[in-house]
């Protein structure tokens, strides 16, 4: 045998050498349940995780740099697209209303509440994911099977919008892309009818299931006052306790006409912030999406899609941030117009990239099954956390 | 069977290897059969089909050529594991599975070895696996497959416990170790079966054996140490082709391995549930594998339904519940016996 190592071994950004009973191991970024590329170094006593350290950049693809070099402003809505590619609609309709807010105008009715429609089933698509995977995370396969049957009805009504079922680049700047087709109010009303009493089946199923509660109340507590410091938005700061909404609390597009409220976590089965409370809030946040359908196909106008704006626009130089409430969190836009045809700079918020910095926080001292479960609880997607 | 045989050959040391192959005649392909059909359970469960085109009616023949295709494989051991260990640890994982057949009465008329303590030799035989599950996450200098083999190591050890204390009451009231003996004990009708006698106490040790026997061969909610979620697939990450096969038959063996104890101390064993009608050597074959297969019907059930525990709550519900009361139930049984006799 070797004599026992005498140096101590020191990781980069771990404080301290690792002691005798201290191993790194890397979760990620070929992991089952990093939610793509993520990969975390874990410093584990045991099962017990001593500290951790994120690695994130695996999927960058330069989006800010992109939308600088293209020609024109609506050619950086299929990267967009590409960022959140889970809800696509959210992170278009964001751009398209700082675009407008931009070019300061107003947009058609029908165009308006065509958006909501589009956008609150893309949140009921998203968080639909978000639970499945969830429940995938915690060891039951089956939930998440039904969620992607579920979201499929809806990915349906989308391929009949605009013929695409992840990336649409259906929501254009001053409009949408073309016309929603004659039956859309009936499959959205019968969809909406369909999905009611699934949100039941799914509580029976997972929600409520004795094992994952134990799993997850009371696992990654996140405080209220360390959700807002670390600028979490979002299910994850909705699960803390915060009513914060921006389709509340600062309307964009027509969300002020519609009736529904806002879920937050109440700690019903553990404490509040934990995981299981950023879960119900998904599961709250669905229902609520569904009232808000059943408001805008019952009042969508007929007109026209298309407002008249030129096809290459050419705001005048200024600046504006845009800030929408997509299903992952607060998703703003930085947008610097320089007087030509394409914007100088386009700056992104992404909310899943915020909501990712409490991880390490909320991680410490729990166990590898806890940091999957937490991880699952704030719903990241790695293609808007790299962009 | 072995006294026809020996007469007919007149050569011992053979007859009894050949007895040693006949568990695997059964065991093969049922794992064959097995797999497929968790696979169709699993899709009818979850809105869709699953397998549906090799071979033709319902994708029968795919597992068969699963199969093919991991014969084919490379046979890959990673350079910086224990080449011995990583190589030996599917088979002394497959022998614990597999001894455990030798002391199984599969009728009247046939069982391996007819030894008098059959039931205390499978509970001690298969805690050989344990050992090469441990060998298997140690030698493949893999961190995920040294957690998935500590976290078998320690699940499989704690949950003997109140697997043997639970078969214990069935011991103590039949008097024996003896398989046979212990299912001549439950003939007659449904109702001699040991599940419902001295109702409700072998009822709950039933119960406690059954969910202890999930977490012995590693099936949801109890699926810690492979856990693909957590640890890629635990102890047999670095596992390829053939290897990988073993482990996977060696979990389907074990599965039937469990049901059919199960079965055999509280459901009757070979015996008809209709009292003597349709039962016999070839109907008691009959009976103890569909019970069987109704038993691991129920694990798949469960595992495509349930979350996973945590490591610490299996801990838990091992040590300070399932043992707690299977201790209980021991001493229940053993005054209940005391006040008969």
């Amino acid at each position: 045998m070797e004599a026992a190592i005498e140096k101590p071994v020191t990781i980069p950004g771990f404080g301290r050498p690792l002691r005798s009973h201290e191993m790194v191991i890397n979760m990620g970024p070929q992991h089952p349940s990093t939610h793509g590329v993520l990969r975390l170094e874990l410093v584990v006593d045991g099962e017990v995780v001593i500290d951790m350290i994120p690695h994130i950049g695996y999927l960058h693809r330069c989006f800010e740099k992109h939308a600088e070099h293209m020609t024109n402003y609506q050619q950086v809505i299929p990267y967009c697209d590409r960022m959140d590619y889970i809800a696509a609609m959210s992170n278009d309709l964001g751009y398209a209303v700082a675009c407008e807010k931009l070019l300061n105008i107003k947009v058609p009715e029908r165009v308006e509440y065509i958006r909501v429609i589009m956008a609150e089933l893309q949140r009921i698509a998203s968080h639909l994911l978000a639970i499945g995977t969830y429940g995938m995370d915690i060891g039951a396969f089956t939930p998440f099977l039904y969620c992607f049957r579920d979201r499929e009805r809806i990915l349906d009504i989308y391929e009949e919008t605009c013929g695409a079922r992840l990336l649409y680049n259906y929501i254009w700047i001053g409009g949408l892309s073309h016309d929603v087709p004659s039956d859309f109010q009936t499959k959205v009303g019968d969809f909406c009818r369909y999905f009611r009493p699934q949100i039941k089946e799914l509580n029976n199923l997972l929600t409520y299931n004795k094992i994952f509660i134990e799993r997850t109340a009371n696992v990654g507590v996140l405080p209220a006052d360390v959700a807002v410091n670390y600028g979490a938005s979002g299910p994850v700061l909705r699960g803390s306790g915060v009513k914060w909404d921006l389709r509340k609390n600062d309307p964009y597009s027509i969300y002020d006409r519609f009736e529904f409220d806002i879920p937050t976590g109440k700690g019903e089965v553990g404490s509040v912030g934990d995981c299981w409370d950023r879960y119900i809030v998904r599961v709250r946040e669905i229902g609520q999406s569904l009232n808000i359908l059943e408001q805008a196909i019952a009042a969508i106008p007929a007109g026209n899609v298309q407002s008249a704006i030129p096809k290459r626009i050419r705001p005048d130089a200024s600046e504006v941030y845009v800030r929408t409430e997509t299903p992952k969190g607060e998703l703003g836009y930085y947008i610097v117009a320089d007087g030509t045809t394409s914007p100088y700079r386009v700056k992104v918020r992404p909310p899943t990239f915020v909501n990712l910095s409490i991880l390490p926080a909320m991680s410490r001292g729990a166990m590898i099954a806890d940091v999957i479960a937490i991880l699952g609880s704030i719903d990241i997607v790695l293609g808007e956390v790299d962009r | 069977m072995k006294d026809v045989l020996i007469e007919l050959l007149r050569n011992e040391p053979l007859v009894y290897t050949l007895m040693a192959f006949v568990p695997l005649l059964w065991i093969l392909p049922f794992a064959l059969f097995a797999v497929w059909w968790e696979r169709k359970v699993a899709a009818h469960m979850q809105d869709r089909l699953g397998p549906m085109r090799t071979g033709g009616w319902h994708g029968w023949a795919q597992t068969i050529a699963d199969i093919l295709k991991l014969i084919q494989k490379e046979d890959v051991v990673p350079s910086a594991a224990d080449r011995m260990l990583f190589t030996l640890a599917p088979f002394v994982v497959f022998i614990g599975a597999y001894a455990a057949y030798a002391a199984l009465p599969f009728s009247a008329a046939y069982v391996g070895a007819g030894i008098h303590i059959g039931l205390f030799y499978i509970i001690a035989v298969s805690s050989l696996v344990v050992i090469g599950l441990l060998m298997a996450g140690w030698a493949s200098n893999n961190k995920w497959s040294l957690f998935g083999a500590m976290r078998s190591a320690a699940q499989v050890v704690s949950y003997e416990i109140p697997i043997a204390l639970s078969l214990l009451t069935v011991v103590m009231v039949v008097g024996s170790f003896d398989l046979q003996e212990i299912t001549k004990a439950q003939s007659g009708s449904l109702l001699n079966w040991f599940v419902f006698q001295k109702f409700p106490l072998l009822f709950i040790a039933a119960i406690i054996y059954f969910v202890a026997s999930l977490a012995e061969v590693n099936r949801t909610p109890f699926d810690i140490p492979e856990a693909e979620s957590e640890l890629v697939a635990g102890y047999h990450t670095e596992y390829a082709g053939m290897k990988f096969a073993l482990f996977f038959l060696s979990e389907y063996a074990n599965m039937f391995a469990v049901s059919m104890i199960a079965v055999i101390i509280f459901f009757g064993g070979w015996n008809s549930p209709f009292g003597d009608f349709v039962s016999g050597p070839f109907w008691g074959a009959f009976w103890v594998i569909s019970k069987s297969l109704g038993f691991i019907f129920l694990q798949m059930w469960l595992r495509w339904t349930l979350p996973r525990l945590r490591v610490d709550q299996l801990m838990y519900v091992g040590w300070k519940v399932l043992i707690p009361f299977s201790f209980a139930i021991i001493l229940g049984v053993g005054l209940w016996v005391m006040m008969a006799t």
